[in-house]
Protein backbone atom coordinates (compact mmCIF):
# COMPACT_ATOMS: atom_id res chain seq x y z
CA UNK A 1 0.00 0.00 0.00
CA UNK A 2 1.47 3.62 -0.77
CA UNK A 3 0.66 5.21 2.59
CA UNK A 4 3.64 7.97 1.44
CA UNK A 5 2.31 8.74 -1.59
CA UNK A 6 -1.08 9.97 -0.64
CA UNK A 7 -0.37 12.36 1.37
CA UNK A 8 2.47 14.59 -0.15
CA UNK A 9 1.78 18.18 -0.22
CA UNK A 10 2.56 20.30 -3.41
CA UNK A 11 2.01 23.61 -1.59
CA UNK A 12 3.44 25.63 0.78
CA UNK A 13 2.11 24.44 4.44
CA UNK A 14 3.48 28.07 5.69
CA UNK A 15 3.38 31.38 4.07
CA UNK A 16 4.53 33.54 6.70
CA UNK A 17 4.64 37.24 6.58
CA UNK A 18 8.50 39.07 6.92
CA UNK A 19 11.46 38.09 5.11
CA UNK A 20 12.48 34.20 5.34
CA UNK A 21 15.77 33.36 6.97
CA UNK A 22 15.96 29.68 5.24
CA UNK A 23 13.79 28.91 2.31
CA UNK A 24 12.86 25.49 1.58
CA UNK A 25 11.69 24.74 -1.71
CA UNK A 26 10.32 21.24 -2.49
CA UNK A 27 12.86 19.96 -0.37
CA UNK A 28 13.49 16.00 -0.65
CA UNK A 29 16.08 14.05 1.57
CA UNK A 30 16.97 10.00 1.33
CA UNK A 31 18.98 7.40 2.09
CA UNK A 32 19.07 4.66 -0.15
CA UNK A 33 16.02 5.93 -1.72
CA UNK A 34 13.83 6.09 0.81
CA UNK A 35 12.91 9.48 1.71
CA UNK A 36 13.46 10.66 5.31
CA UNK A 37 12.16 14.55 3.91
CA UNK A 38 9.55 14.29 1.03
CA UNK A 39 8.33 17.12 -0.78
CA UNK A 40 8.72 19.71 2.02
CA UNK A 41 8.24 23.21 1.02
CA UNK A 42 8.03 26.71 3.76
CA UNK A 43 10.21 29.22 5.25
CA UNK A 44 11.53 29.54 8.42
CA UNK A 45 10.84 33.75 8.65
CA UNK A 46 14.17 35.84 10.20
CA UNK A 47 14.00 36.15 14.08
CA UNK A 48 11.24 33.15 14.28
CA UNK A 49 11.39 30.53 17.11
CA UNK A 50 10.50 27.51 15.59
CA UNK A 51 10.07 23.28 17.46
CA UNK A 52 10.76 20.92 15.24
CA UNK A 53 8.77 18.09 16.19
CA UNK A 54 7.71 14.55 14.96
CA UNK A 55 8.08 10.81 15.90
CA UNK A 56 11.80 9.20 15.42
CA UNK A 57 12.23 8.76 11.99
CA UNK A 58 10.26 11.20 10.94
CA UNK A 59 13.25 13.64 9.26
CA UNK A 60 13.78 16.22 12.23
CA UNK A 61 17.50 16.17 11.95
CA UNK A 62 17.72 15.00 8.40
CA UNK A 63 15.95 18.21 7.77
CA UNK A 64 18.28 20.31 9.75
CA UNK A 65 21.36 18.42 8.21
CA UNK A 66 19.80 19.30 4.69
CA UNK A 67 19.78 22.82 5.68
CA UNK A 68 23.68 23.12 6.47
CA UNK A 69 24.33 20.72 3.88
CA UNK A 70 25.44 17.62 5.42
CA UNK A 71 22.64 15.42 4.38
CA UNK A 72 21.87 14.15 1.05
CA UNK A 73 19.40 16.10 -1.15
CA UNK A 74 17.92 14.88 -3.70
CA UNK A 75 15.96 17.48 -5.26
CA UNK A 76 14.88 20.90 -4.43
CA UNK A 77 17.04 22.99 -2.26
CA UNK A 78 17.40 25.48 0.34
CA UNK A 79 17.77 28.83 0.01
CA UNK A 80 19.98 30.60 2.94
CA UNK A 81 19.29 34.42 3.77
CA UNK A 82 22.93 36.03 3.69
CA UNK A 83 26.79 34.01 3.41
CA UNK A 84 25.73 30.48 3.86
CA UNK A 85 29.07 29.69 5.54
CA UNK A 86 28.35 32.93 7.71
CA UNK A 87 24.72 32.18 8.63
CA UNK A 88 24.54 29.20 10.68
CA UNK A 89 25.55 28.07 13.66
CA UNK A 90 24.65 24.28 14.23
CA UNK A 91 24.24 22.33 17.07
CA UNK A 92 25.09 18.29 16.42
CA UNK A 93 23.46 15.64 18.39
CA UNK A 94 25.94 14.40 21.20
CA UNK A 95 26.49 10.78 19.54
CA UNK A 96 27.95 12.88 16.60
CA UNK A 97 31.06 14.64 18.36
CA UNK A 98 33.95 12.52 19.84
CA UNK A 99 33.67 13.40 23.55
CA UNK A 100 36.69 11.21 24.48
CA UNK A 101 39.06 13.45 22.46
CA UNK A 102 41.59 15.19 24.47
CA UNK A 103 40.60 18.87 24.47
CA UNK A 104 40.03 21.20 27.36
CA UNK A 105 36.94 23.23 27.68
CA UNK A 106 38.23 26.40 26.51
CA UNK A 107 39.91 24.86 23.25
CA UNK A 108 35.74 23.81 22.99
CA UNK A 109 34.54 27.37 22.96
CA UNK A 110 37.49 28.87 21.41
CA UNK A 111 36.64 26.70 18.22
CA UNK A 112 32.97 29.06 17.74
CA UNK A 113 36.26 31.83 16.41
CA UNK A 114 36.91 29.13 13.56
CA UNK A 115 34.92 31.41 11.07
CA UNK A 116 36.78 34.12 11.92
CA UNK A 117 40.23 32.73 12.56
CA UNK A 118 40.10 29.80 9.93
CA UNK A 119 43.13 27.27 10.48
CA UNK A 120 45.66 29.59 10.57
CA UNK A 121 44.78 32.53 11.88
CA UNK A 122 45.63 33.78 15.42
CA UNK A 123 43.17 33.88 18.56
CA UNK A 124 43.59 37.72 20.24
CA UNK A 125 43.11 38.35 24.10
CA UNK A 126 39.23 39.95 22.67
CA UNK A 127 38.74 36.48 21.14
CA UNK A 128 39.61 34.42 24.57
CA UNK A 129 37.40 37.15 26.47
CA UNK A 130 34.41 36.25 24.33
CA UNK A 131 35.23 32.27 24.76
CA UNK A 132 35.56 33.33 28.94
CA UNK A 133 32.24 35.16 28.63
CA UNK A 134 30.10 32.75 26.54
CA UNK A 135 31.76 29.35 29.32
CA UNK A 136 30.55 32.04 31.94
CA UNK A 137 27.41 32.73 29.85
CA UNK A 138 26.64 28.57 30.45
CA UNK A 139 27.58 28.73 34.01
CA UNK A 140 31.32 26.75 33.17
CA UNK A 141 33.17 29.08 34.99
CA UNK A 142 35.98 27.62 36.42
CA UNK A 143 35.80 24.39 34.28
CA UNK A 144 38.12 26.32 31.60
CA UNK A 145 41.41 23.99 31.79
CA UNK A 146 39.30 20.70 32.73
CA UNK A 147 39.82 17.84 29.71
CA UNK A 148 36.41 17.52 27.95
CA UNK A 149 36.01 14.00 28.71
CA UNK A 150 35.66 14.36 32.37
CA UNK A 151 32.24 16.60 31.63
CA UNK A 152 29.09 15.08 32.39
CA UNK A 153 26.57 15.37 29.64
CA UNK A 154 24.49 18.04 30.74
CA UNK A 155 27.94 19.92 31.15
CA UNK A 156 29.10 18.84 28.01
CA UNK A 157 25.89 19.96 26.10
CA UNK A 158 26.10 23.54 28.17
CA UNK A 159 29.61 23.71 26.32
CA UNK A 160 28.47 22.96 22.98
CA UNK A 161 26.32 25.90 23.84
CA UNK A 162 28.97 28.34 24.75
CA UNK A 163 30.65 27.60 21.33
CA UNK A 164 27.25 28.81 19.52
CA UNK A 165 27.20 31.71 21.42
CA UNK A 166 30.98 32.55 20.14
CA UNK A 167 29.49 31.73 16.59
CA UNK A 168 27.14 34.48 16.72
CA UNK A 169 25.44 33.36 14.11
CA UNK A 170 21.86 35.25 13.17
CA UNK A 171 20.34 31.89 12.17
CA UNK A 172 21.08 28.51 14.83
CA UNK A 173 20.09 25.18 14.10
CA UNK A 174 19.46 22.85 17.10
CA UNK A 175 19.70 19.01 16.80
CA UNK A 176 17.95 17.91 19.89
CA UNK A 177 19.56 19.65 22.46
CA UNK A 178 17.93 18.08 25.68
CA UNK A 179 18.30 14.66 24.51
CA UNK A 180 19.29 13.43 28.36
CA UNK A 181 19.50 16.32 29.94
CA UNK A 182 18.39 17.37 33.82
CA UNK A 183 15.52 19.86 34.52
CA UNK A 184 17.90 22.49 35.84
CA UNK A 185 20.23 22.47 32.52
CA UNK A 186 17.24 22.00 30.49
CA UNK A 187 15.47 24.88 31.94
CA UNK A 188 19.40 27.30 31.69
CA UNK A 189 19.49 26.21 28.34
CA UNK A 190 15.91 27.12 27.13
CA UNK A 191 16.42 30.38 28.57
CA UNK A 192 19.53 30.74 26.05
CA UNK A 193 17.26 29.81 23.38
CA UNK A 194 14.46 32.64 24.15
CA UNK A 195 17.01 35.49 24.59
CA UNK A 196 18.82 34.21 21.14
CA UNK A 197 15.50 34.65 19.48
CA UNK A 198 14.72 37.91 21.33
CA UNK A 199 17.78 39.07 19.99
CA UNK A 200 16.66 38.78 16.68
CA UNK A 201 18.40 36.02 15.45
CA UNK A 202 16.43 32.79 13.59
CA UNK A 203 16.26 29.60 16.01
CA UNK A 204 15.31 26.62 14.84
CA UNK A 205 15.54 23.20 17.37
CA UNK A 206 14.43 19.74 17.00
CA UNK A 207 13.05 18.46 19.96
CA UNK A 208 10.95 15.93 21.44
CA UNK A 209 8.49 17.42 24.17
CA UNK A 210 5.44 18.94 23.24
CA UNK A 211 4.89 20.45 26.46
CA UNK A 212 8.31 22.66 26.28
CA UNK A 213 7.24 23.62 22.33
CA UNK A 214 3.73 24.73 23.66
CA UNK A 215 5.54 26.89 26.75
CA UNK A 216 8.14 28.06 24.85
CA UNK A 217 8.53 28.01 21.17
CA UNK A 218 5.62 30.41 19.28
CA UNK A 219 5.60 28.33 16.10
CA UNK A 220 6.26 24.33 14.96
CA UNK A 221 6.85 22.49 12.50
CA UNK A 222 5.68 18.84 12.77
CA UNK A 223 6.82 16.56 10.20
CA UNK A 224 6.72 12.59 9.63
CA UNK A 225 8.67 12.54 6.67
CA UNK A 226 5.66 14.27 4.89
CA UNK A 227 5.19 17.34 6.23
CA UNK A 228 1.90 17.33 8.46
CA UNK A 229 1.81 21.14 9.82
CA UNK A 230 3.23 24.49 9.91
CA UNK A 231 2.59 27.73 11.66
CA UNK A 232 1.66 28.52 15.07
CA UNK A 233 2.34 26.26 17.52
CA UNK A 234 -1.17 25.98 19.02
CA UNK A 235 -3.10 25.00 15.79
CA UNK A 236 0.10 22.59 14.64
CA UNK A 237 0.01 20.84 17.89
CA UNK A 238 -3.43 20.40 18.04
CA UNK A 239 -5.51 16.67 18.21
CA UNK A 240 -5.85 16.17 14.18
CA UNK A 241 -2.31 16.79 12.67
CA UNK A 242 -0.63 14.97 15.53
CA UNK A 243 -2.91 11.66 15.36
CA UNK A 244 -1.60 12.15 11.62
CA UNK A 245 1.64 12.26 12.45
CA UNK A 246 1.07 8.49 14.78
CA UNK A 247 -0.58 7.03 11.70
CA UNK A 248 1.89 8.07 8.85
CA UNK A 249 4.93 6.69 11.59
CA UNK A 250 3.26 3.44 11.82
CA UNK A 251 2.58 2.79 7.85
CA UNK A 252 6.42 3.26 6.93
CA UNK A 253 7.19 0.17 5.10
CA UNK A 254 10.37 -1.64 3.61
CA UNK A 255 9.22 -1.54 0.35
CA UNK A 256 7.56 1.42 -0.55
CA UNK A 257 7.13 1.66 -4.65
CA UNK A 258 8.48 4.78 -6.08
CA UNK A 259 7.16 7.92 -5.36
CA UNK A 260 5.58 9.65 -9.00
CA UNK A 261 5.77 13.54 -8.05
CA UNK A 262 8.00 15.31 -10.26
CA UNK A 263 10.74 17.00 -8.82
CA UNK B 1 81.64 -0.40 31.83
CA UNK B 2 78.40 2.13 30.90
CA UNK B 3 80.84 3.39 27.63
CA UNK B 4 80.95 0.05 26.44
CA UNK B 5 77.43 -0.64 27.02
CA UNK B 6 75.48 2.56 25.34
CA UNK B 7 78.09 4.36 23.52
CA UNK B 8 80.99 2.05 21.82
CA UNK B 9 78.49 0.65 19.68
CA UNK B 10 77.34 3.49 17.88
CA UNK B 11 81.43 4.93 18.18
CA UNK B 12 82.75 1.71 16.59
CA UNK B 13 80.11 1.24 14.22
CA UNK B 14 79.13 3.60 11.57
CA UNK B 15 76.22 0.93 10.40
CA UNK B 16 75.08 1.19 13.98
CA UNK B 17 75.01 5.03 13.69
CA UNK B 18 72.80 5.24 10.43
CA UNK B 19 70.43 2.58 11.92
CA UNK B 20 70.29 5.12 15.07
CA UNK B 21 69.69 7.83 12.70
CA UNK B 22 67.37 6.28 10.79
CA UNK B 23 65.19 5.45 13.77
CA UNK B 24 65.07 9.00 15.40
CA UNK B 25 63.92 10.65 11.96
CA UNK B 26 61.43 7.99 12.11
CA UNK B 27 60.43 7.97 15.76
CA UNK B 28 59.75 12.07 15.08
CA UNK B 29 56.58 11.53 12.40
CA UNK B 30 55.64 8.83 15.02
CA UNK B 31 54.49 11.50 17.36
CA UNK B 32 51.82 13.18 14.85
CA UNK B 33 51.28 9.93 12.60
CA UNK B 34 50.33 7.50 15.39
CA UNK B 35 49.10 9.71 17.32
CA UNK B 36 46.55 10.80 15.29
CA UNK B 37 46.02 7.14 13.79
CA UNK B 38 44.97 6.16 17.93
CA UNK B 39 43.01 9.32 18.25
CA UNK B 40 41.10 8.82 14.88
CA UNK B 41 40.90 4.98 16.00
CA UNK B 42 42.54 4.20 12.45
CA UNK B 43 45.51 1.89 13.84
CA UNK B 44 44.17 -1.31 12.31
CA UNK B 45 43.74 0.97 9.28
CA UNK B 46 47.12 1.89 10.05
CA UNK B 47 48.43 -1.73 9.61
CA UNK B 48 46.02 -2.69 6.56
CA UNK B 49 47.79 0.44 4.73
CA UNK B 50 51.22 -1.48 5.62
CA UNK B 51 50.65 -4.63 4.17
CA UNK B 52 49.00 -2.82 1.45
CA UNK B 53 52.55 -1.19 0.64
CA UNK B 54 53.35 -5.01 -0.37
CA UNK B 55 52.29 -5.72 -3.85
CA UNK B 56 53.80 -2.35 -5.53
CA UNK B 57 57.12 -2.85 -3.63
CA UNK B 58 56.88 -6.85 -5.04
CA UNK B 59 56.32 -4.88 -8.31
CA UNK B 60 59.00 -2.65 -8.24
CA UNK B 61 61.54 -5.22 -7.40
CA UNK B 62 60.11 -7.60 -9.96
CA UNK B 63 61.07 -5.13 -13.02
CA UNK B 64 64.37 -3.14 -11.25
CA UNK B 65 65.31 -5.54 -8.58
CA UNK B 66 66.74 -4.59 -5.16
CA UNK B 67 66.21 -0.83 -6.01
CA UNK B 68 65.05 1.45 -3.44
CA UNK B 69 63.34 4.32 -5.58
CA UNK B 70 61.30 1.71 -7.69
CA UNK B 71 59.98 -0.11 -4.99
CA UNK B 72 58.87 2.87 -2.42
CA UNK B 73 57.27 4.09 -5.60
CA UNK B 74 55.18 1.19 -6.13
CA UNK B 75 54.65 0.59 -2.86
CA UNK B 76 53.41 4.21 -2.46
CA UNK B 77 50.67 3.63 -5.18
CA UNK B 78 49.28 0.54 -4.47
CA UNK B 79 48.70 1.43 -0.30
CA UNK B 80 47.24 4.81 -1.40
CA UNK B 81 44.97 2.96 -3.79
CA UNK B 82 44.18 0.12 -1.20
CA UNK B 83 43.01 3.30 1.06
CA UNK B 84 41.14 5.01 -1.75
CA UNK B 85 39.01 1.62 -3.08
CA UNK B 86 38.38 0.31 0.85
CA UNK B 87 36.88 4.31 1.47
CA UNK B 88 34.64 3.24 -1.64
CA UNK B 89 33.53 0.90 -1.10
CA UNK B 90 32.67 1.36 2.58
CA UNK B 91 30.58 4.49 1.30
CA UNK B 92 29.24 2.40 -1.63
CA UNK B 93 28.22 -1.10 -0.07
CA UNK B 94 27.38 -2.36 3.26
CA UNK B 95 30.21 -3.46 4.11
CA UNK B 96 32.30 -1.19 7.02
CA UNK B 97 35.53 0.24 5.85
CA UNK B 98 37.57 -2.33 8.57
CA UNK B 99 36.08 -5.42 6.77
CA UNK B 100 37.02 -3.95 3.05
CA UNK B 101 40.34 -2.96 4.31
CA UNK B 102 40.89 -6.44 5.88
CA UNK B 103 40.02 -8.07 2.26
CA UNK B 104 42.41 -5.82 0.42
CA UNK B 105 45.27 -6.34 2.58
CA UNK B 106 45.03 -9.97 2.84
CA UNK B 107 44.55 -10.18 -1.12
CA UNK B 108 48.05 -7.25 -1.29
CA UNK B 109 50.24 -9.60 1.15
CA UNK B 110 49.41 -12.96 -0.73
CA UNK B 111 49.98 -11.12 -4.06
CA UNK B 112 53.00 -10.02 -3.08
CA UNK B 113 54.85 -12.25 -1.54
CA UNK B 114 53.83 -14.60 -4.79
CA UNK B 115 55.15 -12.18 -6.76
CA UNK B 116 58.50 -11.59 -4.85
CA UNK B 117 58.60 -15.72 -4.40
CA UNK B 118 58.63 -16.02 -7.99
CA UNK B 119 61.04 -13.19 -9.22
CA UNK B 120 63.58 -13.57 -5.80
CA UNK B 121 64.70 -15.50 -3.41
CA UNK B 122 64.07 -16.03 0.43
CA UNK B 123 66.38 -13.70 1.86
CA UNK B 124 65.00 -11.04 -0.86
CA UNK B 125 61.52 -11.60 0.74
CA UNK B 126 62.72 -11.53 4.39
CA UNK B 127 64.41 -8.49 3.49
CA UNK B 128 61.66 -6.73 2.07
CA UNK B 129 58.58 -8.08 5.11
CA UNK B 130 61.24 -7.21 7.99
CA UNK B 131 63.77 -4.63 7.01
CA UNK B 132 67.87 -4.70 7.66
CA UNK B 133 67.82 -1.83 9.78
CA UNK B 134 71.83 -2.62 9.66
CA UNK B 135 72.02 -2.47 6.30
CA UNK B 136 70.65 1.18 5.68
CA UNK B 137 72.63 2.93 2.92
CA UNK B 138 72.44 7.09 2.17
CA UNK B 139 69.78 7.07 -0.09
CA UNK B 140 67.27 4.83 2.23
CA UNK B 141 68.71 7.60 5.14
CA UNK B 142 67.18 10.28 2.71
CA UNK B 143 64.02 9.06 2.28
CA UNK B 144 63.33 8.77 5.79
CA UNK B 145 64.33 11.77 7.06
CA UNK B 146 62.96 13.52 3.82
CA UNK B 147 59.75 11.82 5.28
CA UNK B 148 59.98 13.14 8.13
CA UNK B 149 60.66 16.34 7.68
CA UNK B 150 57.91 16.47 4.97
CA UNK B 151 55.31 14.83 8.00
CA UNK B 152 56.53 17.77 10.53
CA UNK B 153 55.69 20.41 7.91
CA UNK B 154 52.78 19.56 7.07
CA UNK B 155 51.26 18.77 10.51
CA UNK B 156 52.22 22.21 10.83
CA UNK B 157 49.35 22.70 8.59
CA UNK B 158 46.69 20.15 8.43
CA UNK B 159 46.99 20.48 12.49
CA UNK B 160 43.96 22.70 13.50
CA UNK B 161 41.44 21.25 11.15
CA UNK B 162 42.45 17.78 11.96
CA UNK B 163 42.12 18.34 15.36
CA UNK B 164 38.57 19.70 14.54
CA UNK B 165 38.08 17.20 12.01
CA UNK B 166 38.75 14.13 14.94
CA UNK B 167 36.41 16.06 17.82
CA UNK B 168 33.06 17.28 15.36
CA UNK B 169 33.57 15.82 11.67
CA UNK B 170 30.29 18.08 10.87
CA UNK B 171 32.15 21.07 12.38
CA UNK B 172 33.94 21.99 9.60
CA UNK B 173 31.63 20.93 6.89
CA UNK B 174 28.72 23.52 8.32
CA UNK B 175 31.27 26.22 8.62
CA UNK B 176 32.83 25.45 4.84
CA UNK B 177 29.28 25.93 3.60
CA UNK B 178 28.63 22.22 3.37
CA UNK B 179 30.85 21.07 0.96
CA UNK B 180 31.93 18.22 1.42
CA UNK B 181 35.84 18.65 0.31
CA UNK B 182 35.83 21.40 3.40
CA UNK B 183 39.33 21.86 5.07
CA UNK B 184 38.52 19.25 7.44
CA UNK B 185 37.83 16.05 4.47
CA UNK B 186 41.64 17.68 2.80
CA UNK B 187 43.37 17.30 6.28
CA UNK B 188 42.18 13.62 6.00
CA UNK B 189 43.63 13.14 2.88
CA UNK B 190 46.64 15.13 3.43
CA UNK B 191 47.14 12.88 6.50
CA UNK B 192 46.17 9.50 5.02
CA UNK B 193 48.93 10.29 2.28
CA UNK B 194 51.62 11.19 4.93
CA UNK B 195 50.86 7.78 7.00
CA UNK B 196 51.30 5.72 3.47
CA UNK B 197 54.67 7.96 2.74
CA UNK B 198 55.58 6.99 6.80
CA UNK B 199 54.82 3.36 5.83
CA UNK B 200 57.20 3.04 2.81
CA UNK B 201 60.12 5.58 4.11
CA UNK B 202 59.93 2.91 6.93
CA UNK B 203 60.02 -0.38 4.87
CA UNK B 204 64.14 -0.30 3.86
CA UNK B 205 64.50 -0.01 7.96
CA UNK B 206 62.11 -1.99 9.33
CA UNK B 207 60.71 -3.96 6.55
CA UNK B 208 56.93 -3.99 5.82
CA UNK B 209 55.25 -6.18 8.23
CA UNK B 210 56.70 -3.78 11.52
CA UNK B 211 57.49 -0.14 10.22
CA UNK B 212 54.16 0.15 11.20
CA UNK B 213 55.16 -0.98 14.84
CA UNK B 214 57.37 2.03 15.40
CA UNK B 215 54.63 4.49 14.29
CA UNK B 216 51.70 2.55 16.10
CA UNK B 217 52.90 1.00 19.40
CA UNK B 218 54.63 3.80 21.35
CA UNK B 219 51.43 6.00 20.61
CA UNK B 220 48.79 3.20 21.92
CA UNK B 221 51.18 3.49 24.87
CA UNK B 222 51.09 7.18 25.04
CA UNK B 223 47.52 7.27 25.01
CA UNK B 224 47.43 5.72 28.48
CA UNK B 225 50.01 9.07 29.74
CA UNK B 226 48.83 12.04 28.01
CA UNK B 227 46.15 13.89 28.62
CA UNK B 228 46.18 16.75 25.98
CA UNK B 229 46.87 16.20 21.76
CA UNK B 230 50.27 18.31 22.32
CA UNK B 231 51.11 16.19 24.94
CA UNK B 232 50.36 12.93 23.03
CA UNK B 233 52.82 13.36 20.29
CA UNK B 234 56.03 14.03 22.56
CA UNK B 235 55.06 11.44 24.51
CA UNK B 236 54.52 9.51 21.12
CA UNK B 237 58.04 10.67 19.77
CA UNK B 238 59.68 9.87 23.38
CA UNK B 239 59.24 6.61 23.50
CA UNK B 240 59.73 5.62 20.12
CA UNK B 241 62.78 7.43 20.55
CA UNK B 242 63.62 5.42 23.85
CA UNK B 243 62.83 1.97 21.92
CA UNK B 244 64.58 2.44 19.20
CA UNK B 245 67.98 3.25 21.27
CA UNK B 246 66.38 0.44 23.56
CA UNK B 247 65.57 -1.85 20.89
CA UNK B 248 69.17 -1.08 19.15
CA UNK B 249 71.48 -1.90 21.62
CA UNK B 250 70.07 -4.64 23.19
CA UNK B 251 70.03 -6.32 19.32
CA UNK B 252 73.65 -5.44 19.40
CA UNK B 253 74.82 -7.02 22.25
CA UNK B 254 72.75 -9.45 22.41
CA UNK B 255 73.27 -10.20 18.39
CA UNK B 256 69.24 -10.41 17.23
CA UNK B 257 67.79 -8.73 14.31
CA UNK B 258 67.00 -5.19 15.31
CA UNK B 259 64.10 -4.58 13.26
CA UNK B 260 61.98 -7.23 15.80
CA UNK B 261 64.15 -5.98 18.94
CA UNK B 262 63.01 -2.12 18.57
CA UNK B 263 59.30 -3.18 17.77
CA UNK B 264 59.47 -5.28 21.30
CA UNK B 265 60.84 -3.02 23.20
CA UNK B 266 58.05 -0.36 22.13
CA UNK B 267 55.24 -3.38 22.50
CA UNK B 268 56.54 -3.68 26.35
CA UNK B 269 56.57 -0.34 26.74
CA UNK B 270 53.35 -0.47 25.82
CA UNK B 271 52.30 -3.34 28.09
CA UNK B 272 53.96 -1.47 30.96
CA UNK B 273 51.82 1.66 30.03
CA UNK B 274 48.69 -0.77 30.50
CA UNK B 275 49.64 -1.97 33.67
CA UNK B 276 50.78 1.60 35.23
CA UNK B 277 49.41 4.52 32.73
CA UNK B 278 47.90 7.02 34.76
CA UNK B 279 44.82 7.65 32.37
CA UNK B 280 43.04 4.28 32.85
CA UNK B 281 46.29 1.78 33.11
CA UNK B 282 44.98 -1.35 35.10
CA UNK B 283 46.50 -0.34 38.25
CA UNK B 284 44.11 2.57 38.57
CA UNK B 285 41.57 0.18 38.04
CA UNK B 286 42.77 -2.55 40.56
CA UNK B 287 44.41 -0.21 43.07
CA UNK B 288 42.48 2.62 43.31
CA UNK B 289 42.73 5.34 45.04
CA UNK B 290 40.51 6.79 47.87
CA UNK B 291 37.58 8.74 46.39
CA UNK B 292 37.26 12.47 47.37
CA UNK B 293 35.18 14.67 48.81
CA UNK B 294 33.58 16.35 46.15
Amino acid sequence: MNVAHKHVHRAPLHAAEGTAAIAVCNLTVAYNRHPAVHHLTGEFREGSLTALCGPNGGGKSSLLKAIVGLAPVVSGHVDIAGDRKRAIAYLPQVVEVDRGFPLKVLDVADLGHWRRSGAFGRLGAAHRQQSLAALAAVGLQGLELRPIEALSVGQFQRLLFARLIVEDAPIILLDEPFNAIDQRTTEDLLRLIVGWSREGRTVVAAIHDLDMARRAFPETLLIAREPIAWGATREVLSDAPLARARSLAEGWLENAPVCEVPA
Amino acid sequence: MLHDLLIAPFAEFAFMRRALIACMAISLSAGPIGSFLVLRRMSLMGDAMSHAVLPGVALGFMLFGLELWPMALGGLCASLLVALLAGVISRTTPLKEDASLAGFYLISIASGVLIISLHGSNVDLLHILFGSLLGVDDKSLLLIAGAATLTLLAFAVIYRPLVVECFDPGFLRVAAGGRAAGPGAVAHLVFLVLVVVNLVAGMQALGTLMSVGLLLLPAAAARLWAGSVGGLMLTTSGMAMAASLLGLILSYHLNTPSGPAIVLVAGLFYLASLALGRRGGLIRRYLPRPHLAH
